[in-house]
């Protein structure tokens, strides 16, 4: 049985892999990949969910200067409340007066809390596609954020930051720069595009594009046998647009998820997904 | 009464999820943050994050320029059009399909001096033969042949690749040439690959 779904896996992974011939098959391979990402989104067959559970031994070890563990980080609903948290990040935090997403405040808390020098997390921020993980953040992220599932985006904008936040997400949503004139609303503007066969969701207007996209990260990404988070994302997409790489866990970056999470408000979480 | 509570109903229903959405950012702020997001970028790295005249109106008016705005972007970028010195726009369309096809180039992961590409097809339909092709640009099939192959409108199209903004303000399209993306010799491959009838793209 198990050597029968490894086959038919694998088999999966071949089809989903080969070279596209035409719009019937292509249409057929979208069936397939959607097939394939249904099996693996099994929590036991999805790789992913060893993040998760590393992710949770990171957050229960005790650490740092001041040798405790995560369990006391306050994610938006109290100290070492994570049901739901990820949901409502990024949002303001009155301790630190800044608005910060989930990577943020984890960094923060570990300054804070642990006392742990987080250069060497930053460091190990992304795992080396295709090699052993080797990213704390990428595990924290996905345990915390898999304790939203089944729960609804919800960006808060009560907080005079929040919405300074959403309003600066949306300026650099729109900003054009670089070598190729490129901002993102050239690949998420519209309904209905494409690059290449790879279908782009439209990210400037509410609705299920921004839903299905926002409410499936941190996912499993086949093509780098890695877990990655809206960091990596957004990262992915300024390498593309020709622009140097943007600093991680920065104002701008946390900016640009308040506008495509409110974009995405209703979506409902269910983390780690898998893509492509 | 009852229609007013209705209509009170139906505003409640309709009003946008974001009833802010048309609010602006202090953009002193925006700039700031901005600045800070791309802290590390060092020399040829850190000017592409300036914005010239163009990115800068295009990005305020989100594409859609007023119309006083849209004559100075045409004027400037029109200018900046520089054809080639020999007066020919043709090149080799063999050389412009390799062109068209590769995405190399100018990414941070891209080792420097990689010959970029144009990735045209990531866009555009080109060929009938290449069925792997974007759709945030319109297609070019039979692009030389609906234009009867018409030399004026070979040069028209070299000085699009080289500017696009030259013909279209805020145009999706890179300004390939002038922001030295594509050199002249790869721009008149790409007119090749569009004008020549042995092309694909004609055939």
């Amino acid at each position: 049985m198990r050597g029968r779904r490894l086959a038919s896996l694998l088999a999966a992974i071949a089809f989903a892999a080969a070279p596209i011939a035409a719009n019937a098959q292509q249409d057929a391979t979208e069936r397939e990949i959607e097939r394939y990402r249904e099996m693996i989104s099994d929590p036991f067959s999805n790789p992913g969910y060893l993040n998760v559970d590393r992710g949770e031994a990171f957050w229960k070890t005790a650490r740092g200067t001041k040798n405790v563990s995560l369990e006391t980080c306050d994610l938006g609903q109290g100290p070492g409340k994570l049901e739901g948290a990820f949901a409502r990040l990024p949002r303001y935090f009155a301790d630190a007066d800044q608005v910060m997403d989930t990577e943020q405040r984890l960094l923060w808390c570990m300054e804070k809390i642990q006392g742990l020098d987080t250069k060497d997390i930053i460091k190990r921020k992304f795992s080396p596609s295709n090699r052993k993980s080797n990213s704390d953040m990428e595990d924290l992220v996905a345990f915390i954020a898999n304790k939203s599932n089944g729960e609804k985006l919800s960006q808060p904008l009560t907080h005079p930051k929040e919405k300074e936040a959403f309003l600066i997400g949306q300026e650099l949503f729109y900003r054009r720069s670089a070598t190729h004139d490129f901002s993102c609303q050239t690949c998420h503007g519209d309904a209905g595009k494409r690059i290449r066969l790879q279908a782009l969701p439209q990210l400037n207007k509410h609705g299920k594009d921004a839903q299905l996209t926002q409410a499936a990260w941190p996912t499993y990404r086949i093509s780098q046998s890695q877990v990655r988070t809206v960091q990596h994302r957004i990262w992915d997409c300024y390498r593309q647009m020709r622009m140097p790489a943007p600093a991680y866990a920065s104002e701008g970056i946390t900016a640009l998820t308040v506008y495509l999470n409110k974009m995405a408000e209703g979506g409902e979480i269910n983390v780690p997904s898998i893509k492509r | 009464m009852r229609m007013m509570k209705l209509f009170a109903a139906a505003a409640v229903f309709v009003l946008p999820a974001i009833a802010f959405a048309d609010d602006r950012a202090d953009m002193a702020k925006v700039d700031k943050v901005y600045a800070d997001m791309f802290r590390d970028a060092k020399g040829e790295w850190a000017k592409r994050i300036e914005l010239d005249e163009t990115q800068k109106a295009c990005s305020e008016y989100r594409n859609n320029l007023p119309q006083a705005e849209f004559e100075k972007v045409l004027k400037r970028e029109k200018a900046n059009v520089v054809m080639p010195a020999d007066g020919k726009v043709m090149g080799d369309w063999k050389s412009g399909e390799k062109i068209a096809q590769s995405g190399f180039g100018l990414r941070f992961n891209d080792k420097p001096g990689t010959i970029s590409g144009g990735n045209c097809y990531a866009c555009h339909q080109v060929s009938k033969t290449e069925l792997s092709f974007g759709t945030l640009g319109p297609s070019l099939l039979e692009y030389g042949k609906i234009r009867k192959f018409d030399p004026e409108e070979a040069k028209r199209t070299y000085a699009q690749i080289y500017n696009s903004n030259a013909v279209q303000p805020c145009s999706t399209m890179p300004r390939f040439g002038h922001n030295k993306v594509l050199d002249e010799q790869q721009i008149k491959d790409l007119v090749a690959l569009l004008f020549d009838p042995e092309s694909p793209v004609n055939k």
